[in-house]
């Protein structure tokens, strides 16, 4: 393993350290945890906390500022945060309107939110959450934990966040976040795994020519392997998938997202963003915006995704209200 | 005897962390290759922070699954830390394990994981593990058995349960994202599970 690291224990802790210190302005950490909230507080609005396991940068982290989140969880690499450190971020985050929790679809995401969740609404603490589970490479069905939530996390960061910054209230902004969850769709796909720091070597192995589809974001395998294509023919893969979902037809408005998973150069990242425009053009559909690059990684992963979000008017003002933070910045 | 229930913790948790490598590994196959690794942390602080004078077995079960709540993260955390302080309410103010608080303990740390986690048996979860080790070792003890040698018929019926992962698919957790992809894999929760049970009884044998 090469790794431009220091002591694999300490990733996560040097992360978020050197994190405040590039963007005091935006963000502190709370003494003693791996949590990040708004440097100068969420006093009077609905507040935002997401978070997850470390390896997603700059997820989540990089999305606490002004119209996006206040508080976010870093957990160890790809594992989910502690309820004891989500409660800490909770308590830290609430402005006193109450506290959205987006969490992504995962096992352990969900149990810690909530066990973390029960104890702030014991102190009082208004508390509502949302699941995102937009990964179509998982089918949805009681036969699995359901819908991976990816990429397309973001938009519900992003929409949720500029409706909670326009002073809606806890149900408004739940109601947007689950609007963006209907209409997102993501799929994957990976020309090489990540290798997680404490585990040494790579999450799985691929041959010179092959290629996996349906990777999740925590270097779990995907649903396929085979042959490396195009960067086209793999696009449309990926597309097909997100399409066979019924939500995206012609005449609909959509945000795109290509979204690098990490070891992805962005030259790549861009020729797929190309076809991805060809294939909506054909389609008859319209794109409201477009957004290219690493938005939520997997580690050193080679390979992206492509997220679709279907938007109204509602959701397409809230989309292009401005954000202020360390990753994502839009005036 | 006052140290007795801290050792056996402090055994359990040697065990993890030599084993490490072989459970992240597991994890590896069908998971997102941590099991190995948060274990081992949460067990180092386990080690760490339960009060070794402590008689109380409940309390310290009760610190232990806190302490596992706290350190582990991911889906293994929440669902030992509860077993943990399910069992520990079994144990509340006793210093002395016998076979019925035993089985009451396992089926506390049962419904406390199942209600958690949301699985039932045959799901590829360490509850495959638990369940038939806890139906034999009550069998055990209603038959007039010792603590010991119904944790021997325990610990087999829990080997059993992890051979069997590696004939089903999993449809909890995130091995179930590989669909029958996951078949031929056994589960590393039920690994876990099984070498904590072995490890009590090795230790009861003593």
């Amino acid at each position: 393993m090469k790794k431009l690291i220091n002591e694999v224990d300490n990733v996560v802790d040097e992360m978020l350290e050197g994190m405040v210190a590039a963007y005091p302005q935006y963000i502190r950490r709370l003494d003693g945890l791996d949590v990040v909230v708004r440097a100068g507080g969420s006093k009077g609005k609905v507040a935002l906390v997401s978070g997850g396991g470390s390896g997603h940068e700059p997820a989540h982290g990089g999305y606490v500022g002004k119209g996006m989140l206040d508080g976010a969880v870093a957990g160890a690499v790809f594992t989910s945060p502690t309820p004891d450190q989500v409660y800490e971020a909770i308590k830290a985050a609430d402005g006193g309107k109450g506290v959205l929790l987006v969490i992504k679809n995962y096992t352990g995401d969900v149990m810690n939110f909530e066990m973390a969740a029960d104890m702030a609404r014991d102190e009082g603490i208004e508390v509502e959450q949302v699941i995102t589970a937009d990964d179509v490479a998982v089918e949805n069905s009681t036969w699995t934990t359901g819908r991976r939530g990816i990429a397309g996390t973001i938009f519900v960061h992003k929409i949720a966040g500029a409706c909670a910054e326009a002073g809606g209230s806890l149900a408004d902004v739940k109601r947007v976040a689950e609007k963006v969850i209907e209409n997102v769709r993501s799929m994957g796909m990976a020309v090489d795994a990540c290798t997680v720091p404490a585990a040494g070597k790579p999450s799985f192995d691929l041959a010179e020519d092959e290629i996996e589809i349906g990777i999740g974001i925590h270097g779990e395998p995907g649903v396929n392997r085979e042959k490396i294509g195009t960067v086209n023919e793999i696009a449309d893969k990926l597309l097909d998938k997100i399409f066979a979902e019924g939500i995206y037809n012609s005449g609909d408005e959509v945000a795109v997202m290509v979204n690098g998973m990490g070891g992805t150069p962005l030259m790549e990242l861009f020729i797929a963003n190309k076809h991805v425009k060809e294939v909506l053009d054909s389609k008859g559909i319209k794109i409201a915006k477009t957004l290219v690059g690493n938005y939520m990684t997997s580690l050193d992963m080679e390979g992206f995704s492509i997220t679709l979000l279907k938007v109204d008017d509602e959701l397409k003002k809230l989309l292009e209200a401005p954000a202020d933070t360390p990753a994502f910045v839009q005036v | 005897m006052s140290t007795k229930v801290y050792d056996c913790l402090k055994q359990i948790g040697e065990k993890i962390i030599e084993n490490k490598d072989f459970l992240t590994d597991l994890d590896r196959e069908i998971g997102d290759a941590d099991h190995g690794v948060n274990m081992a942390r949460g067990f180092q602080a386990v080690i760490e922070k339960v009060d070794p004078e402590d008689a109380d077995i409940g309390n310290v079960l009760k610190k232990t699954g806190m302490t596992l709540l706290s350190t582990v993260g991911g889906a293994s955390g929440p669902l030992y830390g509860t077993a943990y302080m399910e069992a520990a309410k079994v144990f509340a103010g006793k210093t002395e394990v016998g076979g019925e608080d035993f089985k009451a303990a396992l089926e506390a740390a049962i419904a406390g994981i199942q209600k958690r986690g949301k699985a039932v048996k045959g799901e590829k979860t360490m509850l495959d593990a638990l369940m038939p080790a806890t139906d034999v070792f009550s069998e055990k003890i209603a038959g007039g058995a010792s603590l010991v040698e119904a944790l021997d018929a325990a610990c087999t019926a829990a080997a059993e349960g992890v051979e069997f992962t590696k004939t089903i698919a999993a449809t909890k957790g995130r091995a179930s994202y590989l669909g029958d992809r996951s078949i031929g894999h056994q589960d590393p929760g039920a690994t876990s599970l099984t070498m904590t049970l072995e490890t009590i009884r090795d230790f009861l044998k003593e």
